[in-house]
């Protein structure tokens, strides 16, 4: 595992600390610079998961809390992708934990107070590690959209949080899905809190007929990408001659 | 769209979204209260129970700027061994908490980490480092924190140096409480605001 630095991370291309219409970042973002230092082992480790760590049912959100013989309810989804870095070269052993809403878009917590119902088969999370390619697949159902205490009536379109372990703690990055064709998702104050149009579809997941199981479960595409390594092509060189 | 298999590709990383208020369904489970199938928590314990090196307790708060704990965040450490050394390849020296859902105070049962190798030969001070997540943060925050007790190797210290305004270095420093105990408050916003750092 290579432990060189990672390139700098390009901060105008994600959401703002400080993203006022997204109201809760208000008392909750840092109001100085962060400050960059050159990285040390510190940032380029970070912590491996080992293949043994998903159990058998753990990319399985319909079945991984439902009763013997029961399943979630809701649209049944695969969703699936590739995890690369800026480079294009694959992430694998990359550990993904994710969670989502239930199909009626209410969270199975002790905070949450929504009047859609729980789903006694369905808890709303579950973890994957990547394979040798860089990929990963999953199943669940699609969650709903759900109101929130933002403005008035704001509503999060359907989405589903993803939190990726990289090979570095520099890489370490939570960010959210959501799917293709789906109105709220051009009224959402912390999806606009990102700068870039181009920016926000990378996170809209796309339908995907071909990995779709016929009479089964209809699937979308997630790919993801983490901060690149910067290559030492000096050193390299340098070792060779 | 021509090109695109001639040349390496370009892509940008993901943009983060904020972990939003629900972050230990995924993250904590058991903490969350959800049951479910596994034993234990991600980062539940940073070390072997065997591991050598003096063990240390660490507690901490996250306020927002008008001085309220966050009760909905989690806190993420990577650090390293008593030896100074990290993991390679495994997850020893990572470890999770979350904010307590009353009191906001997360508590951390470790060893203390030895001196690092940092960059041109430099040694880097026993440290902690820290990301954290929640609801209102948008891209998770990287921060450190030092021991009080190491004045002379934090003077040394690579990173802590690259801070202009001492004052604020000062906010990296833990808060020592005796009997190996050690607390780490951690500011948003406000006069305190704690260094993060642009990894
Ligand atoms: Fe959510």
């Amino acid at each position: 595992m290579s432990d060189a630095p990672f390139v700098a991370r390009d901060r105008a291309w994600h959401p703002p600390a400080l993203s006022p219409a997204y109201r809760t970042s208000v008392s909750r973002s840092p109001r100085h610079a962060p400050i960059s230092f050159p990285q040390t082992l510190s940032e380029t480790t970070g912590p491996v998961f080992g293949h043994d760590l998903p159990g058998p049912r753990d990319n399985d959100l319909i079945h991984n809390f439902a009763a013997p013989g029961a399943a979630a309810i809701g649209p049944r989804i695969i969703v699936h992708g590739r995890v690369t870095e800026e480079t294009g070269r694959p992430v694998p052993g990359a550990l993904l934990e994710v969670w989502q809403a239930n199909a009626g878009g209410r969270y199975r917590h002790r905070k949450e107070g929504y009047i859609a119902p729980l789903d006694p088969n369905f808890g709303g999370c579950g973890r994957v590690i990547t394979d040798a390619d860089g990929a990963y697949h999953l199943r669940t159902v699609q969650p709903g959209a759900y109101p929130w205490p933002n403005g008035g009536n704001d509503w999060r379109p359907a989405h589903i949080h993803f939190s990726v372990f990289g090979s570095g703690f520099g890489q370490r990055l939570i960010t959210q899905m959501y799917f293709e064709g789906d109105p709220l998702i051009w009224r959402c104050p912390i999806l606009q809190a990102i700068p870039s149009e181009a920016a926000v579809k990378t996170l809209i997941a796309t339908l995907d007929m071909r990995a779709s199981v016929p009479m089964d479960c209809l699937a979308y595409r997630f790919d993801i990408v983490l901060r690149g390594r910067r290559q030492t092509l000096f050193e390299n060189r340098m070792e060779g001659g | 769209m021509s090109g695109a298999a001639d040349r390496p590709a370009d892509l940008k990383e993901s943009p983060s979204q904020t972990a939003g208020p629900y972050v230990h369904i995924g993250c904590l489970p058991n903490h969350a209260g959800l049951g479910g199938p596994w034993a234990e928590d991600l980062g539940a314990r940073p070390f072997a129970d065997d591991a050598p090196g003096t063990r240390v307790v660490v507690t901490g708060c996250l306020l927002d700027g008008t001085g309220t704990p966050l009760r909905d965040a989690m806190v993420e450490i990577w650090q390293a061994d008593a030896a100074g050394r990290y993991a390679g390849g495994g997850a020893a020296g990572f470890a999770r908490r979350a904010s307590d859902a009353e009191t906001g105070l997360w508590r951390l049962e470790t060893i203390k980490p030895g001196a690092v190798p940092g960059p041109d030969g430099r040694i880097q001070a026993p440290h902690l480092t820290l990301w954290i997540v929640a609801r209102g943060i948008n891209l998770g925050l990287h921060t450190r924190m030092y021991f009080p007790d190491e004045t002379a190797a934090n003077a040394a210290d690579p990173v802590l140096g690259r801070i202009e305004q001492t004052a604020r270095a000062r906010t990296l420093v833990a808060e020592a409480r005796g009997d190996g105990v050690y607390h780490f408050d951690i500011h948003l916003q406000g006069e305190k605001e704690t260094v993060f750092f642009d990894v």
